[in-house]
């Protein structure tokens, strides 16, 4: 009876999906502004239906109701209760679920929320959200029914894939779709401007908190799933460039231009167009993401049994989202007040550089990620754009952006001064180059790559301390004398100020890890317990391979013992190969030891007959930076977030005062 | 500066930024794609020994040796043509003797393929969709064939997106 209730509340989220999109238009037409109040609460009793639905999908999968066929495919009893709360996701109907889930909450906090955004926009905005909502769920509806019986309902269910028992699924779905579905606003924010014919600073500051949630999420969301796979797939590698990890990055990289062109319209009230396309191009590159993972084009563990009916039908979705709101564009956007050009040389200037070599860098990995996929659709002709077209395209584009990274927070808003800006540079830059040198002459016969990137993370590190060092001194005659009032005077700087310098460290922090993994090293052998092996600067002896039971699934687990060269005892790995009956799947559990940042990854392999067993063994210097420095960048974009300026609205141009400068050029 | 400069300046960056994405993708284009074959594309069009290169097919049934040191030797076969395959390292867990298989590496002077890199399905149910094509085209498999373990695919989608094909490695 849930289970049907369930599905009753979904189609009635479509229905009333429909009239959060219908009311803002009549408003217009009829100008009767309460009907704008509608849509809100369409907004907030579609994301209560959907809920709804979600949780009666959730209690089927904890009790495990076999009757209904998504928990039969994706279900055992046996299985853990953390398994069984994230296998409701850990499918194709799950997830679209949750997707919807997600875009109404959006909704719902929009329609919800406190500041002041003008009531014409806002209902503008909710209409488009409730026809991506309708849109979707009729997608779930008709292709994807998570609700659907089976009759007669067998006793026992087929288990969730392995591969993803594993607290990962708990948490980097949820993240991930946070961040995907959060662009649906800034979409949302964009037609809404586009369908107005206006769009100035207030939109900018309107959109802006939705854009860094979403850019916060989808930063904790990839990061997450990297770490997972580096430590899942047993391979050691932290990314590898396939369609679905790039289909995640994509939306990251447009997002992160589209903050900072937003930070431009709403300061300078420049550059309106180049946000809006941004805006939208966003959102598509989510779609697209969507469409690549679910849509079985791609074969990976996202992708769900090929049903071509699905794809055709994303497909139709994104022809609909990404034409409509690009024809929508052409049309519109001539109509958007042109802000004036400004000085090259000037943070707005930088800015845009960002823009450009974000926007180039993204459309590498779309032409990478694409080109396979067009290539064997029009001549058959299987090929695979690997590792090294991205390393020779992405990383060539990605060294200028992390260069100009600090250049830009160094350089004023109108007018910058290039000579002032070089001299607060010349410290980063002095130091970053000696760091670099001196790692450079340590490792010497090392990689060479390896001491560039650790000077570029220092460069990024000492940059965004300088950030915050020559705000707080001041300029000109307000110049901080001592120390204590430098100290005062950084506390009392915004919330953004610190935020965008805590980001910017972010980024440092991953490049010093993604550049000590130059110095990584891996050994492979056959050991028989007694025998050792070793790697960089560790020895990792095996004590004893010996079976163990899981509640769904039989382990041969290798103890290992893992030593310096010199014979210290730094501590302990276990690894195993984890059987599941209920799938008749193996999958390698790999051991880690983390010492600092660094880690010892080990990997088991085949066990031989004879007590053998194959080991993998990797150490990973550093490695932990890559993910703690995404999480740095997000809590940035999350300190940032509770500036006072996000819940103000923007400062109206008034004729009569001028802009109130009262916050510092940021 | 005047407003013409200014927006002359503002073109050129963007075009140079765009040249300069356009020539690093002709550019890698050029040198590091690698093409998919099947043991009868290799038979039939004499590939260059040294050229990198996608083999995939089915391991072929008690080809598989394993040598010391985690050095395995197999056979990828198509049943019209099969290469011999040498590889150092962990075999992927479900890597099978009669199961598709994709191995990634060089093609060697005397025919011998060095794979550096192995990828196995992910999932009881699942081939190779490469593998897949390349059977069907020499009409040995067919869909929901006895290949096909389980009745239904029920592969299991997660929501995230890095797991990804990875996973069939």
């Amino acid at each position: 009876m849930i289970v049907e209730t369930g599905h009753f509340a979904l189609a009635l989220a479509l229905a009333i999906s429909l009239v959060q999109m219908v009311m803002p238009i009549w408003a217009a037409r009829s100008g009767d502004p309460a009907l704008r109040q509608i849509a809100s609460q369409a907004a907030l009793g579609a994301f209560a239906c959907v809920l709804f639905a979600f949780a009666a999908l959730t209690w089927a999968h904890v009790t495990s109701d076999f009757s209904v066929q998504n928990v039969v495919e994706n279900s055992h009893t046996q299985k853990p209760l953390i398994y069984k709360l994230s296998g409701v996701w850990g499918n194709h109907e799950g997830s679209m679920l949750l997707w919807v889930l997600i875009l109404t909450l959006f909704g719902a906090c929009v329609a919800a929320a406190k500041n002041s955004v003008p009531p014409r926009l806002r209902a503008n905005t909710l209409g488009v959200q409730g026809l991506i909502t309708f849109v979707f769920v009729l997608f779930i509806i008709t292709t994807s029914n998570p609700f659907s019986r089976v009759i007669p309902a067998p006793l026992e269910g087929n288990d969730l894939n392995p591969l993803l028992q594993d607290p990962g699924l708990a948490i980097h779905p949820p993240l991930l779709y946070v961040g995907y579905v959060g662009f649906s606003i800034s979409f949302a924010f964009a037609v809404a401007a586009l369908i107005d014919g206006r769009i100035d600073a207030v939109w900018a500051r309107a959109v802006r908190p939705w854009t860094l949630t979403a850019w916060c999420f989808l930063t904790l969301g990839i990061a997450m799933g990297s770490y997972w796979a580096y430590y899942e797939l047993g391979w050691g590698g932290w990314w590898f460039w396939d369609p679905v990890e790039n289909a995640s990055l994509m939306p990251w990289i447009a997002g992160t231009a589209l903050l900072h062109s937003t930070v431009v319209m709403e300061k300078r009230d420049a550059l309106k167009v180049w946000t809006v396309l941004l805006a939208i191009l966003t959102f598509s590159l989510s779609l697209i993401g969507t469409f690549l993972v679910r849509s079985g084009v791609i074969t990976s563990v996202h992708s769900f049994a090929t049903d071509p009916t699905r794809g055709v039908f994303i497909l139709a979705i994104l022809i609909l989202f990404i034409g409509g709101s690009l024809t929508l564009f052409a049309w519109r956007a001539p109509l958007l007040r042109q802000g004036g050009l400004f000085a090259p040389i000037s943070r707005e200037g930088s800015l845009v550089l960002n823009n450009l070599f974000l926007v180039a860098a993204c459309a590498t990995v779309l032409v990478g990620t694409l080109y396979p996929l067009l290539l064997e659709m029009l001549t058959g002709e299987k090929i695979t754009v690997g590792p090294p077209f991205f390393n020779s395209t992405f990383v060539p584009l990605a060294i200028p952006l992390l260069l100009i990274v600090p250049a830009g927070q160094a350089l004023a808003w109108k007018r910058g001064d290039v000579l002032a800006a070089a001299q607060r540079l010349f410290a980063a830059l002095a130091v970053a180059l000696v760091i670099g040198l001196a790692v450079l002459a340590l490792t010497w016969g090392g990689p060479v790559m390896a001491p560039v990137g650790i000077g570029l993370g220092a460069y990024l590190l000492i940059g965004s301390a300088l950030e915050i060092v020559t705000r707080a001194r001041g300029y000109g005659a307000s110049r901080a004398r001592s120390l204590g009032q430098i100290g005062r005077r950084a506390a009392g700087l915004p919330r953004s100020a610190w935020g965008t310098a805590l980001a910017h460290a972010g980024v440092g922090v991953v490049v010093l890890g993604i550049a000590a993994q130059g110095w990584a090293t891996e050994g492979l052998a056959t050991l028989k317990p007694g025998q050792s092996l070793t790697t960089g600067p560790y020895v990792a002896t095996l004590d004893r391979v010996a079976p163990r039971k899981g509640p769904n699934y039989e382990e041969a687990a290798a103890y290992l013992t893992i030593r310096t060269r010199a014979g210290d005892e730094v501590g302990q790995v276990e690894t195993g190969k984890r059987f599941y009956p209920s799938r008749k799947m193996a999958v390698t559990e790999s051991g880690l030891l983390t010492l600092g940042a660094s880690q010892v990854y080990a990997s088991l392999g085949e066990i031989g007959q004879d007590g053998g067993v194959g080991l993998r063994l990797y150490y990973k210097p550093l490695v932990l930076l890559i993910w703690l420095g995404a999480v740095v960048m997000a809590l940035g974009g999350g300190l940032s977030l509770t500036d006072r300026r996000m819940r103000v609205g923007a400062p109206t141009k008034a004729k009569a005062r001028p802009l109130p400068h009262a916050v510092p050029a940021e | 500066m005047t407003r013409k400069s200014r927006r002359l300046i503002l073109i050129a960056a963007c075009g140079s930024v765009l040249a300069l994405a356009v020539g690093l993708i002709l550019f890698a284009m050029s040198g590091s794609i690698v093409f998919f074959r099947s043991p009868s594309d290799i038979a039939l069009q004499g590939i260059a020994p040294g050229t990198r290169l996608r083999l995939g097919g089915l391991v072929k049934d008690g080809s598989l040796k394993r040598g010391p040191d985690q050095n395995v030797d197999f056979a990828v076969t198509d049943t019209n043509a099969t290469v011999a395959v040498q590889y150092k390292g962990l075999l992927p867990d479900l890597f099978r003797e009669g199961q598709g298989v994709v191995a990634e590496g060089v093609l060697e002077p005397g025919g011998v393929f060095r794979a550096d890199t192995v990828l196995a399905k992910h999932d009881e149910s699942y081939m190779p969709r490469e593998v897949a094509d390349a059977l069907k085209a020499q009409g040995r498999w067919q869909e929901g064939g006895p290949n096909k373990a389980a009745p239904k695919p029920a592969t299991a989608a997660a929501a995230d997106s890095t797991l990804g094909p990875r996973s069939e490695r």
